[in-house]
């Protein structure tokens, strides 16, 4: 290779002297960001410098982001070159690849490759990118784990989907989805492994991530979030991955994909200023003034970057301060996209907002559409788009000029097209939508059968709408959307019919139409029901989560994932809350029974934590007040150990089984009462209802266990059991009204499964048994339960079915598993 | 990406007291300090605020609440307080002190000394 100057004489040195000899440029790194800065230098000043270019791969430039769609077999290598060999000669660049640059010498100014070259330079340009993060588990160094950086990768990728079979990738961000598609498509069975709840999360909001994970798994691919990776396995190359609950995926290739390093190393052991990266300032100029830094490698303003916009960015202000221009880069406003032909991601600015920020959000369920913006002050901050990014350009825009959306704020949210005339006016967006827009997805009813029959049948009132139309007849998620239409064909004749109360602010839907839609729709996460009843809020509030909670969890026993976020707190620390902050501990004794040795343990407990106060309660059990949040798993341990669990005194569920002596001891008791109370309370204990629920048996009609204002309440008489139900002692005192009576324990057991899982499944959250008995009237109790036996028998199954996904008690499992140890513990003591 | 709230004297003394990782989404940890408990939230696009951790109602320990959007509902009787700024939600009225955050590369610190104080409520020590 010719390193001479083109004029310089055999003689160098003489030449050196009469022709002034160009400044020499070294660039280390070929790639996106060290050839967009060489771009824009030739642009400025053609002639300045002799470019020396060094580059790892053994690849002319080209544009690394097109890597995915090169896996996904969209686009050749050829189709994704940037710059051919030919373009470097016609520029008189020298170029050098498969040649990485081993040091730096900045007192000679000389920097040396890997085949021991040495090559001078006036001004240094390292550009060496990032390398993908391994996350260091035992087994990341076998063959077959491989990261997503380069055409090696994708190489390595393409022959394993060549053979087939399985890949894991570890990492539910942009690149890891990337990869994930690519590889799917080419045929592998694909695991995608995300640490996080929900994927590209810095990027993406919950609802997003959770429409986008919706999406892949459509495309078969699956995916496991809040999932940590143990270890790869494997002797000669990678096996399986074993996660850190135990669960191993067999995988051919692993691809890990969770997150990349600045690759400063050379800069670093060149004395280099570095800090996550090479530092550099403003004029992207590291802390020797002849070394200059671009893209990847380098750590700004404290901040570095891993997409190209602001590479190119930083690529023209150092381009100017190698032309002696003087240009400042103080950093940039990035949006996102994913490149996975037919999903639809975009994401810009920060959605992390601050103080006195406002949100909007957009959802249509039907198309599958949710967009948030999120504003401060009349500008747009960050914004959020699935499903439909049209005006993802036209929010960035806005969004990097900081631009004043006050007039625009109302609608903006519908897109750029959406305004004029009709601008803060929802029902124009419905009267645009083309008749072929589904409106009804339950009953697949388009908009323009909607609209013919009102204007043919002359309907005027959405129950008119429904009947004619089954449109909004099903879950009721479109009824706004109805609504509109009927006010806009329909104009003054239509009447908006009795509101139905909403659940709460969030949403217009009550609790009965909710929970039907949550069934009918096969919503299985919370996420999933924002979406598809069109939340107004990102994330519920503390009145409606509750409540979805519990909907959630009866619904779908045994696989729904418990959100203890979503809890009230007694509910999630399992222990009541006190004025004070402290907690009150309550054992569960069965049936109200208990003995020497429980009573020693409590004694002990109350000793060895220093609790304040032991009272009785009004619930036959002992309550422990005063214990320290932190206390809590140890008391739990040491209640554990003598055995007891439990009381959930803090909980929407079983709380106390009352029970009086009974015939075994009393001279007027008719049956076992203490025995059958005990019976009940451990089929009905740990289950999870809408309110507090509390049962009693009394052995004769004299009724000391008060049975008849209990939820459900047995009262034994010589020939069996009534069984009474709807009683509440509290704020409105209710007496039970009898159901029915009957012969046998076996039956009281039945009747008192059955129900517990009526209740369980028709309430509405917050509503206690008398309430709902009111409400929905003692024949319909009747008719469910003692009219329809088969049905009895089949909520009782049911009650028991999703029992055995509750009966463990919860002390146990933070006392002893450790589970949900933050909740418990301070995250620091200072000062 | 790094997140930083407010403008803030360059002097301020940060103290660093854990990781975002620590906290659970839409929930919230404790920092014990020598001037009361500190509560930290994280809300579910992962931005952490530092709010005293006492209701301007009652002292109630507003770490215990539900986390939603940008808020929380204290656990003692529901005053719903603005996670920013500390101001409890109309028709409530009433602040609890709000402390400066600053969240760098996944790290969390704390600027105790450029709390803004809490007002209205019981000021007296209920419990700390
Ligand atoms: C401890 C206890 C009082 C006592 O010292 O005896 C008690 C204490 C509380 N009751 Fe009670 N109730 C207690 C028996 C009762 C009873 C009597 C009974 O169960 O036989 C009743 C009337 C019967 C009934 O429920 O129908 C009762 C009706 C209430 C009510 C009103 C319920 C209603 O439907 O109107 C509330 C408020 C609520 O739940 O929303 C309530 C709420 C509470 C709460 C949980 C208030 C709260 O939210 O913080 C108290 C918390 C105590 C704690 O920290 O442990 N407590 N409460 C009793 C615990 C029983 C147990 O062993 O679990
Ligand atoms: C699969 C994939 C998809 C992506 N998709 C997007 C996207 O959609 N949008 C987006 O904005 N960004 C995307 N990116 C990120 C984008 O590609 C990078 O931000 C960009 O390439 C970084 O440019 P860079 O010049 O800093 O680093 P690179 O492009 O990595 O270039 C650095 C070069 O330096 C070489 N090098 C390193 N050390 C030495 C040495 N000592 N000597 C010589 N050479 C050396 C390396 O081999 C490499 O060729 C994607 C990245 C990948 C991998
Ligand atoms: S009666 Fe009132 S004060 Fe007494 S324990 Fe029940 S809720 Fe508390
Ligand atoms: S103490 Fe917070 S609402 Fe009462």
């Amino acid at each position: 290779m010719d390193m001479h100057h083109p004029l310089s004489s055999p003689d160098g040195r003489i030449a050196a002297q009469d022709a002034p000899r160009k400044e020499r440029l070294v660039v280390v790194g070929n790639g996106m960001a060290g050839m967009r800065t060489v771009e824009e230098l030739l642009a400025k000043a053609p002639d300045r410098y002799e470019i020396t270019v060094f580059g790892a791969e053994p690849l002319p430039n080209y544009n690394r982001i097109m890597l995915s769609p090169v896996l996904a077999g969209e686009k050749t290598f050829d189709q994704i070159v940037l710059n051919s060999r030919a373009w470097y000669e016609d520029n008189a660049i020298t170029l050098l690849t498969g040649e990485p640059v081993e040091s730096v010498d900045r007192a000679a100014k000389t920097v040396t490759s890997a085949s021991g070259r040495v090559v001078g330079y006036d001004r240094l340009l390292l550009a060496t990118g990032s390398m993908p993060f391994i996350i260091p588990v035992p087994g990341s160094t076998l063959p077959g784990v491989i990261g997503f950086r380069d055409l090696a990768d994708v190489d390595a990728m393409l022959a394993a989907a060549a053979k087939g079979g399985r890949a894991v990738v570890i990492g539910g961000g942009l690149l890891g989805l990337e990869a994930a598609n690519g590889l799917r498509v080419k045929g592998m069975d694909v695991t995608v492994i995300h640490l996080m709840p929900t994927l590209m999360e810095r990027q993406l909001d919950p609802s997003a991530g959770m429409l986008l994970q919706r999406e892949l798994e459509r495309r078969g691919i699956t995916v496991l979030t809040g999932a940590d990776t143990a270890e790869i396995m494997g002797g000669e190359r990678a096996e399986a991955v074993r996660l850190k609950d135990g669960t191993e995926l067999p995988a051919d290739i692993v691809v890990m994909a969770v997150g990349i390093r600045p690759n400063m190393a050379l800069g670093k052991a060149a004395g280099l200023e570095c800090g996550r990266g090479i530092r550099v300032d403003d004029a992207m100029r590291t802390s020797d003034p002849a070394v200059f830094a671009v893209g990847e490698c380098v750590e700004h303003r404290g901040v570095t970057w891993g997409l190209v916009a602001p590479l190119f960015e930083m690529a023209k202000v150092l381009a100017d301060a190698l032309a002696d221009g003087e240009s400042a880069y103080t950093g940039s406003v990035t949006s996102t996209k994913l490149k996975v032909t037919g999903v639809d991601v975009f994401s810009a600015g920060d959605f992390s907002g601050g103080e006195g920020t406002e949100e909007i959000v957009f959802r249509d369920a039907a198309r599958g559409v949710y967009k948030r913006l999120v504003l401060k002050d009349d500008k747009l901050l960050g914004a959020v788009l699935y499903g439909d990014t049209k005006d993802g350009g036209w929010y960035f825009s806005l969004l990097k000029d900081g631009a004043d959306v006050s007039g625009e704020r109302d609608t903006m949210i519908f897109g750029q097209g959406f305004g004029g005339a009709d601008a803060g006016n929802p029902n124009a967006a419905v009267a645009a939508l083309p008749d072929s827009a589904e409106i009804c997805g339950c009953n697949g009813v388009c908009k323009g059968t909607i609209v013919q029959a009102i204007t043919s049948k002359g309907l005027t009132s959405l129950d008119e709408v429904r009947a004619h139309t089954k449109a909004s007849a099903s879950c009721g998620s479109c009824t706004g959307t109805v609504e509109r239409l009927l006010a806009v064909t329909a104009g003054d004749a239509f009447k908006a019919g009795p509101a139905v109360k909403p659940m709460c602010k969030c949403t217009q839907h009550s609790h009965d139409v909710v929970r039907a839609a949550i069934v009918a729709k096969n919503l299985r996460t919370m996420p999933e029901v924002f979406q598809a009843l069109e939340w107004t809020t990102a994330d519920g509030c503390a009145s409606c989560r509750p409540a979805l909670n519990y909907y959630l969890l009866c619904a779908w026993p045994g696989e729904y994932a418990d959100d203890y976020q979503s809890r009230f707190i007694n509910e999630r620390a399992h222990a009541n809350i006190q004025k004070d902050g402290t907690y009150s501990v309550v054992p569960r004794m069965w049936g109200g029974l208990t003995s020497a040795s429980e009573l020693r343990a409590i004694a002990d407990v109350v000793d060895k934590f220093a609790i304040p106060t032991v009272k009785v309660t009004g619930g036959q059990r002992i309550d422990l007040f005063g214990v320290k949040k932190e206390d809590l798993p140890a008391v739990w341990a040491d209640l554990n150990a003598a055995g007891m669990v439990s009381g959930h005194a803090y909980a929407k569920g079983l709380r106390t089984v009352k029970t009086c002596v009974g015939s075994e001891w009393c001279r007027f008791g008719t049956q076992d009462s203490t025995g059958l109370g005990v019976k009940l309370e451990r089929m009905t204990w740990g289950t999870w209802t809408p309110h507090k629920v509390k049962l009693a048996v009394s052995g004769c009609p004299r009724n000391c266990a008060e049975a008849t204002i209990k939820d459900l309440g047995v009262v034994c008489v010589d020939s069996g059991y009534e069984l009474h139900v709807g009683g509440n002692g509290g704020l409105h005192v209710r007496a039970c009204d009898l159901l029915a009576k009957v012969a046998t324990e076996e039956e009281v057991l039945e009747y008192t499964g059955a129900f517990m899982q009526l209740y369980r499944e028709e309430a509405r959250y917050l509503e206690r048994t008398a309430p709902w008995v009111e409400r929905v009237g003692l024949d319909h109790i009747k008719q469910a339960l003692v009219e329809d036996p088969e049905g009895r028998k089949a909520l009782h199954a049911r009650f028991l079915f999703s029992q055995s996904f509750s009966q463990d008690d919860p002390w146990a499992e933070r006392a002893a598993k450790g589970v949900d140890r933050h909740e418990f513990s301070l995250l620091a003591k200072v000062g | 990406m790094d997140q930083i709230l407010s403008v803030l004297p360059d002097d301020a003394v940060w103290t660093s007291v854990g990781a975002v990782a620590d906290i659970p989404v839409l929930g919230a940890r404790v920092v014990r300090t020598a001037s009361g408990d500190v509560a930290l939230f994280r809300t579910a696009d992962d931005a952490v605020f530092a709010l005293e951790d006492r209701c301007p109602h009652k002292n109630g320990p507003l770490s215990q609440g539900i986390v939603h959007g940008r808020r929380v509902t204290c656990p003692l009787h529901n005053w719903v307080i603005d996670l920013a700024t500390g101001e409890a939600v109309a028709p409530d009225e009433g602040r609890a002190g709000h402390i400066p955050v600053r969240v760098e590369n996944g790290a969390i610190s704390v600027a105790l000394g450029l709390a803004a104080p809490a007002q209205g409520g019981c000021k007296g020590g209920c419990h700390v």
